[in-house]
């Protein structure tokens, strides 16, 4: 019945609009399962709350208040009062706002870590896959390194050698996306470039440049989308992971939930709620943007469409 | 003047640790403007890659091509790679098997036909945009205005490859080569597809070279008609000669094997003996030999040449005997 219906409601909707793209008909195949629409909500509300957050935050995150700093020891941090949420952290910031204000901070570098990632492979793998040939080859050897380290050693590398700065662990960590971007994109413009649309637009003396823009390019933009997204989850881990091990920012006043975590690992006998707010709200968006991007992947694979 | 003239055309495909592969071998026929002309023959007969061949779509590693191409006393084998794009969807255009496969699925069909206006008719987007409604509108796509803003995938089978069509013909090509067009549709929509391609070509004075392995096809629509075996012309003739009179048992054999309408009830088929095998060997004797019911000592030991025989070109030591043929009509 529930099939019939929906099946029903398809044609409709096709009916209804004058051009419906296969992306468009993946978005929708996409939200109908309830995984991907629980991934969608918790990524809506991070980032609803990255944007909103220096306005609710009840108290000013990067200021100590006299009150938690006059009860601050080296063995005891105030835990909740009166218009402190949860508290002081070590430095007798309000950690409540902090926390709310680190969502800002974690989107940004994992979004920027991404786009990068995403920027800097698509570059490499579309050039491959353009060319083929001896630039294919080299490129590929190329990314046959980055991809031979193990992926933290990388960024770890990277972070050690730059100068600690919040723009340090983006790059670090974006470099870990470029050799799986490279090769992604590189694979699905090879297996277009021999498909039977790609020898028609030559057969009718489409120019190269437009069959590698319009007729290879976006049909092999969807895996890379659908790796970005798991890869923003993975970025945020990440930079937590580089900040943790201390090779992260330098200043330790940014609420970041890395960060956050990063410095509370000598306080976790005082306090232990300053490293596991900061863990648990970097799983659940973790978490989030691993089942949005697994049921986007799953809804672009033929194998799978309805 | 032919408008195409193939001469001794052979694809030699070769690869490291393998034999090379002879795909064509030694082809040679000509198209005169306005002309239909068959390419029949079994699947693996050489008959695709002869047609790419012409295009100059073979990939350059590995493709060995020697003979020539002239298409208006220009060589095309050995234009360079920009000049042969631009004549190809100018002067030569092509129809693949696969509707859906061949169209982009991420655009939409009208961006798909104004693309090669725009690329080859120097139209602006907007002068493009009205011809190409224009041209769906002539291969019978219903609702050009609303279509023309559609995806492939909404498209039916046959409305696709009237698309392929309009695109193919969209700038008027002199030669149009159709590579087993109504292969992947239904048998109904065949029969549109053909009349709407063969209304096309007369109406527009377009030669075609018809690829195809249904010799129904052949007999409703082609001058002159080649039939190949093993990457070789075995019988070259006008269509009506053939159809009555084949000579190549090859010829004769798959026209056996096509259900006739006079034919008595439950009679069985005849099919032809055994199947193609991977390398075809000319060098020995003639490559059907195997297969034909006529075959004797010389035709093991002999590769026959193509000849004029009554008429026609024939490739055969025992051709069928006249009088023994299929009459044009059941098919």
């Amino acid at each position: 019945m529930s099939i019939l219906s929906t099946r029903k409601a398809d044609k409709i909707d096709s009916l209804a609009e004058g051009g419906t793209s296969l992306a468009m008909d993946a978005l929708r195949r996409t939200f109908r399962s309830p995984v991907a629409i629980l991934g969608l909500v918790i990524v809506g509300l991070f980032v609803i709350l990255a944007i909103i957050s220096p306005f609710i935050a009840p108290k000013d995150p990067y200021r100590p208040y006299p009150e938690l700093q006059s009860e601050l020891t080296p063995s005891n941090i105030p835990g909740p009062m009166p218009g402190f949420l949860l508290g002081s952290d070590q430095n007798g910031y309000d950690f409540f706002s902090r926390l709310l204000v680190g969502a800002q901070q974690t989107l940004f570098v994992g979004v920027f870590a991404t786009l990068i990632g995403v920027t800097i492979g698509m570059i490499i793998g579309g050039l491959a896959g353009a060319f083929g040939g001896w630039v294919d080859s080299l490129l590929m050897r190329l990314t046959d390194i980055m991809l031979s380290l193990p992926s933290l050693l990388l960024a770890i590398s990277i972070a050690a050698l730059l100068p600690g700065s919040q723009w340090t662990v983006i790059i670090a960590v974006a470099m870990i996306g470029v050799p799986v971007f490279a090769r992604l994109l590189r694979g699905a413009m090879i297996a277009q470039r021999s498909s039977d649309h790609v020898l028609a637009a030559t057969a009718l003396g489409v120019k190269r440049k437009t069959i590698v823009f319009r007729h290879m390019l976006p049909n092999s933009i969807g895996p890379v989308i659908v790796q970005a997204t798991l890869t923003l989850a993975t970025a945020i881990i990440d930079a937590a992971a580089l900040s943790f091990l201390g090779l992260g920012d330098s200043d330790w006043r940014r609420a970041e939930w890395g960060l956050m975590l990063g410095n509370a690992q000598e306080l976790l006998s005082v306090k232990p709620s300053l490293a596991f707010f900061p863990a648990i709200a970097i799983i659940i968006v973790a978490l989030g943007f691993t089942l949005l991007g697994e049921s986007m992947r799953e809804s672009l694979d033929p194998k799978n469409r309805r | 003047m032919a408008l195409l003239d193939v001469r001794d055309l052979s694809v030699v495909f070769k690869r490291k640790g393998t034999r090379p592969f002879t795909a064509v071998d030694g082809v040679s026929f000509s198209v005169e403007p306005g002309q239909t002309v068959g390419l029949v023959g079994e699947s693996g007969s050489g008959k695709s890659v002869t047609s790419l061949a012409i295009m100059g779509l073979l990939p350059k590693r590995g493709a060995e091509i020697s003979g020539s191409v002239t298409f208006e006393d220009t060589e095309l084998l050995t234009l360079s790679d920009k000049q042969l794009r631009d004549r190809r969807g100018r002067d030569l255009g092509m129809v693949f098997q696969d509707p859906l496969s061949s169209l982009n699925p991420v655009i939409t069909i009208g961006l798909q036909i104004t693309e090669v206006l725009e690329r080859h008719r120097g139209m602006s987007r907007k002068e493009a945009r009205v011809e190409a409604a224009e041209l769906l509108d002539r291969v019978g796509l219903p609702d050009p205005q609303r279509r023309i803003d559609e995806y492939p995938h909404q498209l039916s089978g046959g409305m696709r490859q009237r698309v392929l069509i309009a695109i193919a013909l969209a700038c008027r090509p002199k030669l149009l080569i159709a590579d087993e067009p109504t292969t992947a549709l239904d048998v109904t929509i065949q029969a549109q597809i053909l009349s709407l391609l063969s209304e096309l070509v007369s109406e527009t004075d377009t030669a075609l070279i018809m690829i195809t392995h249904d010799l129904g096809v052949v007999a409703g629509l082609c001058d002159d008609v080649n039939v190949m075996y093993g990457g070789r012309i075995v019988e070259q003739a006008q269509r009506h000669d053939l159809f009555q009179r084949s000579r190549h048992p090859y010829t004769h054999g798959l026209l056996q094997s096509i259900p006739r309408l006079d034919a008595p009830r439950g009679e069985p088929l005849t099919p032809i003996r055994g199947s193609v095998s991977d390398n075809i060997e000319w060098e020995q004797g003639c490559a059907f030999a195997p297969r034909c019911p006529n075959a004797t000592d010389v035709c093991w030991s002999e590769p026959p040449e193509l000849k004029a025989d009554d008429g026609r070109m024939l490739r055969c030591h025992n051709p069928v005997a006249i009088g023994d043929a299929v009459t044009e009509g059941a098919l």
